[in-house]
């Protein structure tokens, strides 16, 4: 089932948790909402959920193109799953998953071997049916979370509702239930939103990804684009760690840091400043000595050779702190130490004015020239 | 490391020594040696007279028949009032919110004589309701029980309203059913008690000196303990697993059936153990307002005060005995309780860590 949300705005108090926020979800699709706490991404869960309601006149929430306000939570099709799980702690496994067959009403109630039979199917899908007779308390996190999932499925939603569904787990066990939760829902195909606050596990899950921020959305858009093409200061930054620094273009000619190269299309010419300029950690490539390319020229300070990528931080002249990732190898090949010289050059690069909207996405080709791949805002000022 | 620590943590030998022989010491004067001196002096002219003090004389039977009454009745209306006061404590905010955490402890406070006292102010034949009482006291009764009738309609009704997490119109639509029910509970309760004339008209109601005012300055006394013991269970056990069952598709009434009162049961147990418990043994509000009427207002510590004023020490012995026997069961199923509700709560605390 389809999900749209239309104009909802939210407001605790003073407190604006939502403001004025539209999304659609298409049926069938896997769907992060993705932000820092406080965002409003629970909040707007919530109110797809009929668990919370958005303020009065305030806008719609559709299910499969038809207004849901008058539905209660129970009504609505959905379930929910909640970060703490909010198990039954007087229920045993097996019968915290029945609940929702129990409680209904006796019209639809299946017979008790049906709901046997149901909730052992379920059990068995979360690779729990062994410890049918638990209760909440002797389980793991893990196990918790996929008693919840059982749960939830057990009614049989159109929508499948997840609050920080791996928060509270610990690294290891999250990455499994990650790609767990993958299988699952391209084994049932049910519309699910979950909210997050781990770009990896957005960007690792879902089909598509919804940005927030401050009660709105930055962006909505595939892990691809959303990381390719950050729409705003914020998405860029809180997609993966950054280097940021305050330059200018001018005269066709772009200025950052001790580095200066050719920027003729940039705003067609045109002063731009403040302009800012981020650049990911593993967009750099790192000489030892200059080779024409338009460079950063930095001192080595610390070098983390633990993990897969070689973590290097640098500081220039200037007193900019840069932060760089390698491979292995190259690290191997370079035969670096803290205090060589470095040449960093760019290899992508963001610009963005005003701290908001992207203005130009650059990459830099391996030899001198600098090609312009697009320019998103080609009115710019 | 190790004998620093010690250090800093452990107190002098003798100092040790000697808390633990003054609590012990003041535990077996104070509590130990008259607990047992009760049962010895009861058991002193052996078992055919304890019993024969016990229940042969009828203002005994009876006072142990009132105790019985009365304390059921105040322990029943107290968890209505605990589990209605604690929910709005917990679940909603409220002007007066505070105001009313706060007077749920006056009890505690407020010395029983002066409870008692206060309720033959308002309720004594010569009180500010006297005059009214004397002339035609049961006129009142039919209002009353169709009040009740409406409020406990119009409280279910609520329960399950606030379950369904109204939406603007749905909230207004379902605020006039709620009031409508109300209203058509209360005339309808109300007009079948004046035709069928089940109250007496033009006597005196008696409240005071008789057993309901036993039971008002029983309840008053005693209301403080459910409540206390369900407002922090209630708070820690959060509104998630009830949105958890409203999700899943149970209606109010299930979800308070099925997830909130097996969540507060051992609180709500403990609470209605300590709340009997002073029931049966409350002394001071109920000797203001019984009247010491032999036979008629006369509870079981109220008995065992006048058996013992009237020098018979075997026969007010005997009562005390049964007293305290029944104060050794209730410590006995209180502390079974808590080892009970503390094993829940543990088990609670670890629900929501989540950790592996």
């Amino acid at each position: 089932m389809s999900i749209e949300v239309r104009n909802i705005s939210k407001s605790f108090g003073a407190f604006k948790a939502l403001d004025d926020v539209s999304l659609q979800v298409p049926k069938g699709q896997l769907v992060a909402l993705l932000g820092p706490s406080g965002s409003g991404k629970t909040t707007l869960l919530r109110i797809i959920a009929g668990l919370e309601f958005g303020d009065p006149g305030s806008g719609l929430v559709l299910f499969h193109g038809s207004d849901v306000a008058n539905y209660r939570v129970g009504d609505r099709g959905v379930g929910f799953v909640f970060q703490h799980y909010a198990l039954f702690r007087h229920l045993s496994v097996f019968e915290n998953v029945a609940f929702g067959l129990r409680v209904k009403p006796r019209r639809e109630r299946p017979s008790k071997s049906e709901i046997r039979q149901r909730v052992m199917d379920l059990l068995k899908l979360v690779q729990l049916d062994r410890l049918a007779d638990r209760y909440p308390s002797q389980l793991s996190g893990g196990q918790r979370q996929r008693v919840a999932l059982a749960r939830a499925l057990a009614v049989e939603p159109k929508v499948l509702l997840l609050d920080e569904p791996f928060g509270a787990l610990d690294a290891k066990v999250r990455q499994e239930l990650r790609q767990w939760l993958r299988r699952l829902h391209e084994e049932i195909h049910v519309t699910t939103l979950f909210v997050t606050h781990d770009q990896d596990e957005a960007l690792e899950l879902a089909d598509r990804v919804v940005v927030m921020n401050h009660g709105r959305i930055e962006q909505i858009g595939t892990p691809e684009q959303v990381f390719q093409e950050p729409a705003t200061e914020f998405v860029m930054n809180f997609l993966g760690s950054v280097n940021v620094f305050h330059g200018r273009a001018e005269g066709g000619r772009l200025r950052f840091s001790n580095l200066e190269m050719h920027a003729p299309d940039l705003a067609n010419g045109a002063e731009v400043t403040p302009l800012r300029i981020f650049v990911r950690p593993h967009d750099w490539t790192f000489e030892t000595h200059d080779n024409g390319t338009p460079c950063v020229r930095a001192t080595l300070r610390t070098v983390n050779a633990a993990g897969p990528k070689v973590r290097l931080q640098l500081v220039t002249d200037e007193g900019d702190v840069i932060n760089v990732e390698i491979s292995q190898e190259r690290y191997g090949e370079l035969g670096i130490s803290p205090g060589s010289a470095a040449f960093l050059a760019p290899r992508d690069i963001k610009l963005f004015k005003d701290q908001k909207d992207l203005l130009a996405t650059w990459r830099v080709a391996q030899d001198v020239t600098v090609e312009e791949e697009r320019l998103l805002s080609p009115e710019g000022p | 490391m190790q004998s620093e620590r010690r250090q800093a943590q452990s107190d002098p030998v003798w100092m040790k020594w000697g808390l633990t022989a003054t609590a012990t010491g003041v535990i077996a004067v104070l509590v130990l040696i008259p607990v047992i001196n009760v049962f010895a002096e009861a058991l002193s002219g052996g078992i055919g007279v304890y019993w024969r003090n016990l229940f042969a004389d009828p203002e005994t039977r009876h006072s142990i028949y009132l105790t019985l009454t009365v304390a059921p009745i105040a322990v029943v209306a107290n968890i209505i009032f605990a589990i209605a006061a604690s929910w709005a404590i917990v679940h909603f905010e409220f002007p007066g919110r505070t105001l009313l955490t706060a007077l749920i402890d006056l009890p505690f406070s407020v010395s029983p004589v002066v409870a008692g006292l206060m309720f033959v102010l308002i309720f004594g034949l010569q009180g500010y309701l006297g005059k009214f009482l004397r002339r035609d006291g049961y006129s009142i009764m039919p209002y009353i029980m169709a009040g009740i009738a409406a409020v406990a309609v119009i409280a279910i009704h609520s329960i399950m309203q606030h379950r369904q997490l109204p939406s603007a119109n749905r909230k207004s639509h379902s605020c006039v059913i709620v009031v409508l029910s109300g209203v058509a509970t209360f005339a309808a309760v109300l007009i079948i008690q004046l035709y069928f004339h089940i109250w007496p008209e033009h006597q005196s109601l008696k409240i005071i000196f008789a057993t309901p005012g036993l039971v008002l300055a029983t309840m008053f006394v005693t209301f403080p303990f459910v409540a206390r013991e369900l407002i922090p269970v209630m708070e820690a056990i959060g509104p998630e697993e009830e949105l958890a069952a409203l999700s899943l598709g149970a209606s109010g009434w299930q979800t308070f059936w099925r997830v909130t009162i097996p969540n507060i049961k051992w609180g709500l147990i403990y609470g209605v153990i300590l709340c009997n418990a002073r029931a049966v043994g409350e002394f001071g509000a109920v000797y203001v307002v019984s009247g010491h009427i032999e036979g008629k207002t006369d509870t079981m510590p109220l008995r065992i005060e006048k058996l013992f004023q009237e020098y018979n020490l075997p026969g007010s012995f005997a009562v005390a005995s049964a007293l305290t026997l029944l104060a050794l069961l209730t410590l006995a199923a209180k502390t079974l309780v808590e080892r009970k509700a503390h094993a829940i709560h543990t088990r609670g605390a670890h629900t929501r860590g989540g950790i592996r």
